[in-house]
């Protein structure tokens, strides 16, 4: 177990109404407990505003939790203080979305990929350079490019690049978050492949959060749903695509449009999704998606669903599975 | 041709330029497409292919300069549209309405949605007098046409009050309110979720089937492409490389694009991640003369780089610009 996270919550603040007096919450994440194994391709799948990248960005650190634990090999994390950050930041690094506005158009690429090196007092000056020859030949790119700004690469181009940021500092867990989203079809698959044999290579952990759940089939070892900062069910992937159990995961996965009659076939049956995914702020009682669901009952009203194991590696957070299964937690030990 | 000649509205052989300090671009190669009365028609491309400098000719948004039609004809309803000028070019374009991309970006955010949605009916019924009242009541019908919940009330929200659907909704309404005989929708569900996806789809058909009206559909999301339409246009690089129905283009597709394209989509049939297409798209200041997808195509021949391929028809409707069809006009050795 590299990574567990415990009751993790992270809610943000909003101050509205007369003189701003009136405090909500934005529960963005709410309650996520998770293990992550080492080597291991955990797919975190959601919506847009289902958390999943706010939990990302609590994990590397760019967020501090409002509640809960994150116990990175063994250290928690939620309680780090001001000077572990950057011991705890080599180890834990991430790879945003999008290229265009991850990278500084005014560094060159050099000085992009030098940065975390020197934040992190690596090597001398010449050893850096070094480092950084090696980091373009491993995401498979030109050394002349270490001179160029982003501006003049690719968008798949400066994906590679945001990657080799990210390895500069030889972390051991990786988040990418939406790593592939903004490229096109063409050049996705390549830049997947890349990351999945860096993996590997160095034994990297990858927390891959997105909303693609045909790339996770071809991705993930595990695969999450997250919905409206909870988990909706959690699983390996092949049982996660066989038997979905979730309503919320048979919805997700009867709206994806497929490009053959095979994969056609693979879809659980046609349930038409109505409604949007309600505010964070104004969470329905009991269960998140009772409001969309077309199974809802009375209790999902009125109490949280709690997560049951179905069997040993899979989850759902249901009721209509609460009552018949064993309702477990986590065996935390490694 | 039978296809074009019934068609309610074709573009035929557009080149459009891009005159830049650092040398002419020409983006669109001889593009020529057709949509016939009550057909969903899907054009896909990937980014930087053409598509939305197509669509922008059409409704007559592109820039120009930069942008410069070099040579071509857009018809529709028996007019050449790029021959029109003035009020008889805004009748006919108010025949066409256009569902942009980004939802959040096409709404005005200091306006109510009721504003806006009234100043597009009121434009576009403006031959016919219409009383504030009667815009209002056209305005919520239509907005409840679109399955936007409340529509009274919704008119006088703003857009950030909106979701990404809703918005998207609105921006729907406000192109039906126009009665429309053709609709231009460019990437009208990439910002959304996939079950909004799902519900936004679900309303364009439902609408479109209701009223009878042709839709073409630019996008690059090929699962959507085939739930979606009748017939594809795959244009790559300011070519159309291929076209016929969903059904044989995505069954038996011809061109190594299109292939491709199809073969880097990853399945839910958990095949391992795709590969993808070697190379990336050419700079339109050096591409090719011919085949603009030569330079990553894995069976290009001599003839491809020099030579601009010509439609070559295979059955039906299925068509390919490709040099490898050119004589024999049988199966590909490698299909599938």
């Amino acid at each position: 177990m590299i990574l567990r996270l415990d009751d993790i919550k992270k809610y943000f603040p909003v101050r509205h109404g007369f003189l701003q007096r009136k405090m909500e919450y934005v529960k963005a994440v709410d309650g996520v407990s998770l293990a992550i194994k080492r080597g291991e391709i955990f797919g975190l799948v959601g919506e847009s505003g289902s958390g999943k990248s706010t939990l990302g960005y609590t994990v590397v650190g760019i967020h501090r939790s409002t509640a809960g634990k994150i116990i990175f090999k063994g250290e928690d994390l939620a309680t780090r203080q001001h000077m572990d950050v950057r011991a705890i930041s080599r180890k834990l690094q991430i790879v945003f979305q999008d290229p265009g506005s991850s990278l500084n158009p005014k560094r060159t690429i050099r000085q992009t990929l030098e940065l975390p090196l020197k934040v992190h007092r690596l090597g001398t000056r010449r050893e850096r350079l070094g480092k950084l020859r090696e980091l373009l030949q491993k995401v498979e790119l030109p050394e002349e490019y270490l001179h160029n700004y982003p501006r003049a690469l690719s968008g798949g181009q400066r994906q590679r690049i945001a990657i080799a940021r990210a390895l500069a500092v030889e972390p051991e867990f990786i988040v990418l978050d939406e790593p592939t989203s903004a490229l096109d079809v063409s050049v996705q698959g390549k830049v997947v492949r890349l990351l999945l044999s860096l993996a590997k290579e160095h034994d990297l952990t990858y927390l891959f959060i997105t909303h693609d759940l045909s790339l996770m089939r071809n991705v993930a070892s595990r695969v999450a749903i997250m919905y409206l900062g909870k988990l909706c069910e959690v699983a390996p992937t092949s049982e996660f695509f066989k038997n979905p159990l979730h309503p919320y995961t048979k919805m997700l996965l009867s709206s994806i449009p497929v490009v053959s009659e095979e994969e056609e076939s693979l879809k659980p049956e046609r349930s038409v999704p109505k409604g949007e995914i309600p505010s964070p702020v104004n969470r329905p009682s009991g269960c998140g998606f009772r409001t969309r669901c077309p199974l809802a009952m009375d209790i999902c009203a009125q109490e949280e669903p709690r997560r049951t194991l179905v069997n040993e590696e899979h989850e759902v957070h249901c009721h209509l599975f609460n009552n018949s299964r064993i309702k477990g937690d986590y065996d935390w030990n490694d | 041709m039978t296809a074009e000649e019934r068609a309610l509205f074709k573009i035929r052989n557009l080149c459009v330029a891009f005159d830049l300090f650092r040398g002419t671009l020409p983006v669109l190669d001889h593009v020529s497409l057709a949509v016939r009365r009550g057909e969903k028609i899907g054009l896909v491309g990937e980014t930087g292919c053409g598509k939305s400098v197509t669509m922008k000719v059409v409704v007559g948004i592109l820039p120009i300069p930069p942008g410069r039609i070099a040579s071509g004809e857009i018809w529709f309803d028996g007019t050449n549209i790029l021959s029109l000028h003035g009020g008889r070019l805004q009748d006919v374009r108010g025949r066409i309405g256009l569902i942009p991309q980004d939802p959040s970006a096409s709404l005005n955010p200091v306006f109510q949605v009721g504003t806006q949605l009234r100043d597009a009916i009121r434009y576009s019924h403006r031959h016919r007098n219409l009383s504030a009242k009667e815009i209002r009541r056209l305005a919520i019908d239509v907005l409840a046409e679109v399955g936007l919940p409340d529509p009274v009330r919704n008119l006088s929200n703003y857009p950030f009050q909106l979701s990404g659907g809703m918005k998207q909704r609105v921006l729907i309404a406000m192109a039906l309110a126009a009665n429309p005989e053709l609709l231009i929708a460019d990437e009208p569900t990439t910002a959304l979720d996939v079950t909004i996806q799902e519900q936004v789809l679900r309303l364009m058909r439902e609408a479109i089937d209701r009223r009878n009206l042709s839709i073409l559909i630019i996008t690059h999301n090929l699962g959507l492409i085939r739930e979606f339409t009748d017939r594809v246009y795959i244009m790559y690089a300011g070519q159309i490389g291929e076209t016929g129905s969903t059904r044989d283009l995505f069954n038996r597709p011809l061109h190594p694009y299109t292939k491709g394209l199809l073969a880097s989509v990853p399945k839910l049939t958990g095949e391992g991640v795709p590969f993808g297409i070697p190379g990336t798209v050419p700079d339109y200041l050096n591409a090719p003369s011919g085949c603009r997808f030569s330079p990553r195509c894995d069976r290009t021949t001599e003839v491809c780089a020099s030579c601009r391929p010509e439609m070559i028809l295979i059955e039906g409707e299925h068509r390919v610009a490709c040099h490898l069809y050119k004589e024999e006009q049988e199966d590909d050795p490698q299909a599938g």
